[in-house]
């Protein structure tokens, strides 16, 4: 069995807790206006390298000091990993006899069958929310978001840990509204943790430049500082939830 | 003794025997930072005093005065004063802060040179005594130089040689001042001289000959201490008197001694034993203690050396590795941290960041976690911290050993050793394809040998080459040191600092090597890749055309990993092969300080794609843009190199921006914590922390006046980035960050 992998990264922070390695893979069937890596879409990209899951369990280990102070293991990100489910699940079997802590960072769009492949073997599940309205939700990413928010109570129901990521773009997911129906919605969620409000930013743009791609959300700005702690407080107020914004 | 009394009794008492002084009689610290106290009023009035100074000589250019009538040694100045009323801790360099005095016996033309470069003229009288009746060091040196050895140091291929000033890293145990009175010390140096009766061989001679000196040195200590109106005859008999011999002590050496690095030791949780027993007393509380180190501090920040230009060229921001070693563990398992441990780090907070003193700790994974978090919380509030790895170091030193300079382990009072900055292999490994010339002057500088003529570079042949090249600078880096440090003794030597050493000590040759990532990265290429070398109009490679992919260093890669382990065993047994001056131990650093800048600036193109003139990576780092799998990978390349082979220290530099260090602050002081613990089970040696976002680097390159005090770590040491030369800050931004996305 193989991955197409888009790149590693062996030291991030930010994507589940602890140093984590981070393997990208290489394939998204969303199409988000905002998406900071449009390089990881194409799945047959040529510029994605093919491993298997003893290679990557070999990088993997060589971090296992790092993880076992900070409480770190693997995070699969993209692209979208559950794409490539199968593979996902080879991976984080090995990890789990290593005992190294398994995440995954997903939009989940992705069918119950390939969630439900790796469950059993996912610790932490990283979930993004796009957009609680579903007619947004098409607008802003191509998908109807019912199947990521059933996917939620999916994992919820299966006793996974869950973050919730959401990504903050002035006038397209930032009204009070939209937050309001998220954190009730985040508030029947159990197993969820905390929630990340992550600015929007421009720094993918010129990949999607490189890309020959248009890049529609141009004029956007990052949100105010300001506006981030406000919002960060509405939310936390509302679903009862621990919220985090980068420092 | 009543200095003594309540203090533990054991064989310290018999003998000078610091370290078993400290086991006896300290308290570890398993807490937090909670009990650490703020700056008192006079602390703050006083370094706003010293503020006011330190803006004062960088509007004057880097330099406020220089004393260019009166060679400095212990007893050469009046005392001097920053602010009389309010400094707990006295003791200047010369009778006023910051101005320089001449240190002639390194090199007279060094002297007039920093002069001039200052618009300081040299007394004619010192001029005339210095070519007339006295040598120094550096005519010393350029009298036995063979033609050979001024070839290889024009080119570069040596650079930095400390032959034309003090050699310095000989660290002094300024500690034996407080803990035994200089009479004692005294006493025990003349028992030694009358011991070295037998069998007056030229060795013992000239042993009888430095001890004979480091008496009239201690000597000369004491009037200086007195002309401060203290008698340090006697130990210290309280926290306060404990702290100023110490530091009479350092002053002293840094009167004598212009040495470009001039540790303090290891004298924070020493000192704690003092403190300790005036808090138990009554007679000093947390405040006080505070205030002592704090104006201590003060004072090793204000620590001045005259350099020339090309000093500064070589190492930017006026640096003097006041490297003080803080924690570590002892042999028994009790971690050496004290609450003075903590007040010593403090001080980046009472008095804000600065590179002097070089705070080093001594990690372990058994330091108490509250230690290692307090660290990790000051380094991302700083940038000021590096961090050396005791447990890899332990087994080799002990438990009682400072760091000279950057990253080399010395015993305190047992070790010293002869400093030989570096060589620069990358240039060597042009030398091995260009048959010995030299790539920019086209001088025949290596041996002869025919040029590589093949279409494609092939890896045993270059490898071959390399090796011959390599035999022939061992050769000539081992000659050039002995005829340093030959005259260095002779006509530069460190009374003092020797004063505070045993008799009979362990010496290292420490050699250095610049561009081992450059290298590595090189024979990489042409190992893996197809390297065509491309020769220019007089023959000599100038550039070269890779074809395909090879793994770089950095990468976590044992396939090109174990090539810059190769280099550098091969390298240091070819220095072994060579009979030493006073048969010290051959040891080598992969340490550049800034000279990373100026080494490539004097190398060709390489093979692996650096362009002639580029700067080379600093110390043991990969170069920037060849990590491609973050900040793990990277560590755990330079984490391979091994100790063993380059026992005087293998420095590393890394660079992250706080945010990418976690979303909140104690997320992020958990990730830097975890992750030094990862690089030193790995098996590293050193690593500089610098938590610093490239934007306010850019920001401080514009607007220098905002950021007087942005302090950041480069290889081995911290300067004050705004200090540093815009070539150096451009190196230093285009390292690689560590940042989110």
């Amino acid at each position: 069995m193989l991955g197409r992998v888009h790149s590693i990264d062996t030291f991030s922070t930010l994507d589940g807790p602890g140093i984590r390695t981070v393997v990208f893979l290489q394939g998204c069937h969303l199409r988000c206006r905002y998406c900071q890596n449009p390089d990881t879409w194409n799945y047959d990209s040529p510029t994605a390298r093919v491993y298997t899951p003893e290679e990557i369990m070999a990088i993997v280990k060589r971090s296992q000091p790092y993880f076992s102070f900070s409480g770190g293991g693997l995070t699969f990100s993209g692209g979208e990993p559950l794409l490539q489910h199968r593979f996902v699940r080879e991976v984080f079997k090995h990890c789990q006899r290593e005992s190294i802590h398994t995440a995954v960072d997903t939009s989940l769009y992705v069918s119950e069958i390939s969630l439900m492949d790796i469950l059993p073997y996912t610790r932490l599940v990283l979930a993004d929310i796009k957009q609680m309205d579903p007619e947004k939700s098409i607008a802003l990413v191509g998908a109807s978001n019912r199947r990521n928010l059933e996917n939620l109570r999916l994992v919820d129901a299966n006793e996974v840990e869950i973050w919730i990521r959401y990504v903050l773009i002035p006038g397209y997911t930032d009204h009070e509204d939209d937050l309001a129906q998220m954190a009730q919605f985040i508030r029947g969620l159990k197993n969820v943790t905390r929630i990340d409000l992550l600015p929007y930013h421009t720094l993918g743009q010129h990949k999607w430049q490189m890309l020959g791609i248009d890049y529609e959300l141009g004029p956007v700005q990052p949100p105010q500082p300001h506006r981030l702690i406000q919002l960060k407080r509405y939310l936390q107020e509302k679903s009862g939830k621990r919220v985090h914004i980068p420092s | 003794m009543e200095a003594w009394t309540t203090f533990i009794p054991g064989p310290w008492m018999d003998e000078i025997n610091v370290r078993d002084f400290i086991q006896k009689n300290y308290t570890p610290y398993y807490g937090d930072s909670m009990f650490l106290a703020p700056p008192t009023d006079d602390t703050y009035r006083l370094w706003e005093e010293c503020r006011d100074l330190l803006r004062r000589e960088r509007h004057a250019g880097g330099v406020l005065r220089v004393d260019p009538d009166t060679p400095i040694n212990i007893t050469s100045h009046r005392p001097g004063y920053i602010n009389r009323h309010l400094e707990k801790v006295v003791g200047l360099q010369t009778d006023e802060p910051l101005k320089r005095g001449i240190n002639v016996f390194g090199g007279l033309n060094t002297t007039i040179k920093a002069c001039e470069a200052y618009g300081y003229e040299l007394d004619s009288r010192i001029k005339n005594t210095f070519t007339t009746y006295r040598r120094t060091h550096n005519e010393g040196v350029f009298a036995v130089y063979t033609p050979e050895i001024r070839t290889a140091r024009r080119v570069g291929i040596i650079t930095g040689l400390p032959d034309s000033y003090g050699r310095g890293r000989i660290i002094g145990d300024y500690r034996r001042v407080a803990l035994y009175g200089v009479d004692r010390l005294i006493q025990e140096k003349e028992a030694d001289l009358l011991e070295l009766n037998h069998a007056m061989r030229i060795e013992i001679l000239q042993l009888r000959e430095e001890i004979f000196d480091q008496i009239q040195a201690l000597r000369e200590l004491k009037q200086m201490a007195q002309t401060y109106g203290f008698d340090i005859s006697a130990p210290a008999a309280n926290a306060r008197e404990a702290v100023q011999w110490l530091y009479f002590g350092y002053l002293a050496a840094v009167k004598e001694q212009n040495g470009a690095a001039m540790s303090l030791g290891r004298t924070s949780t020493f000192l704690d034993i003092y403190i300790n027993r005036d808090l138990h007393n009554g007679v000093l509380n947390e405040i006080e203690a505070q205030e002592l180190i704090d104006h201590l501090v003060m004072k090793l920040r204000f620590v001045r050396h005259l350099r020339t230009p090309e000093y500064n060229s070589l190492f930017a921001g006026d640096p003097n590795w006041v490297t003080e070693a803080i924690g570590g563990i002892g042999m028994d398992g009790r971690p050496l941290v004290t609450k003075n441990s903590f007040r010593f780090i403090h001080t980046l907070e009472n008095l804000g960041p600065a590179p002097e003193p070089n705070l080093t700790v001594l990690w372990s994974k058994h330091l108490p976690p509250d230690f290692i978090n307090y660290c990790a919380a000051i380094s991302i509030k700083t940038s000021a911290l590096q961090y050396e790895n005791d447990d890899l170091m332990r087994p080799y030193f002990g438990d009682d050993y400072g760091i000279a300079c950057c990253v080399s382990a010395m015993r305190m009072g047992k070790d010293m050793q002869f400093f030989g900055a570096r060589c620069n292999l990358a240039k060597l490994l042009l030398y091995a394809l260009n048959g010995g010339r030299d790539e920019i002057t086209g001088d025949q500088v290596g041996p002869k040998m025919a040029p590589y003529d093949d279409q494609f570079l092939d890896y045993d042949d270059v490898m071959h080459r390399f090796k011959v090249q390599m035999d022939w600078l061992a050769s000539l880096y081992v000659n050039a040191m002995n005829a340093i440090h030959y005259m260095h003794d002779r006509y530069a030597y460190e009374r003092l600092q020797m004063a505070l050493h045993d008799s009979e000590v362990r010496r290292f040759m420490a050699f250095g090597i610049a561009g081992l990532s450059v290298v590595a990265d090189s024979l990489s290429a042409i190992r893996y890749a197809r390297v065509k070398p491309m020769k220019d109009e007089r023959g000599i490679i100038s550039d070269f055309k890779v074809e395909g992919t090879y793994p770089k260093y950095g990468n976590d890669d044992d396939r090109v990993d174990s090539l810059v382990a190769a280099v550098v065993k091969a390298f240091i047994s070819r220095l072994r092969k060579h009979p030493t001056y006073r048969n010290a131990e051959p040891t080598l650093s992969v340490l550049t300080i800034t000279s990373n800048v100026v080494y490539g600036k004097h190398t060709g193109t390489t093979p692996d794609g650096r362009k002639k003139g580029e700067p080379l990576a600093p110390g043991a780092n990969p170069l920037h843009g060849r990590e491609e799998n973050g900040a793990v990978a990277a560590c755990n390349s330079v984490a391979k190199i091994p100790y063993e082979y380059a026992r005087d220290g293998i420095s590393y530099t890394f660079s992250v921006a706080p945010s990418a260090l976690g979303t909140t602050s104690t997320e992020q002081v958990n990730n830097l914590a975890a992750l030094l613990a990862g690089f030193f089970t790995q098996g590293g040696q050193h690593i500089n922390i610098n938590a610093v976002s490239l934007a306010t680097l850019k920001e401080a390159m514009e607007h220098p006046e905002k950021y007087p005090d942005l302090t950041i770590r480069v290889s081995g040491y911290a300067v004050h980035f705004i200090k540093l030369s815009r070539e150096q800050q451009e190196e230093i931004i285009m390292r690689t960050f560590y940042k989110s996305i």
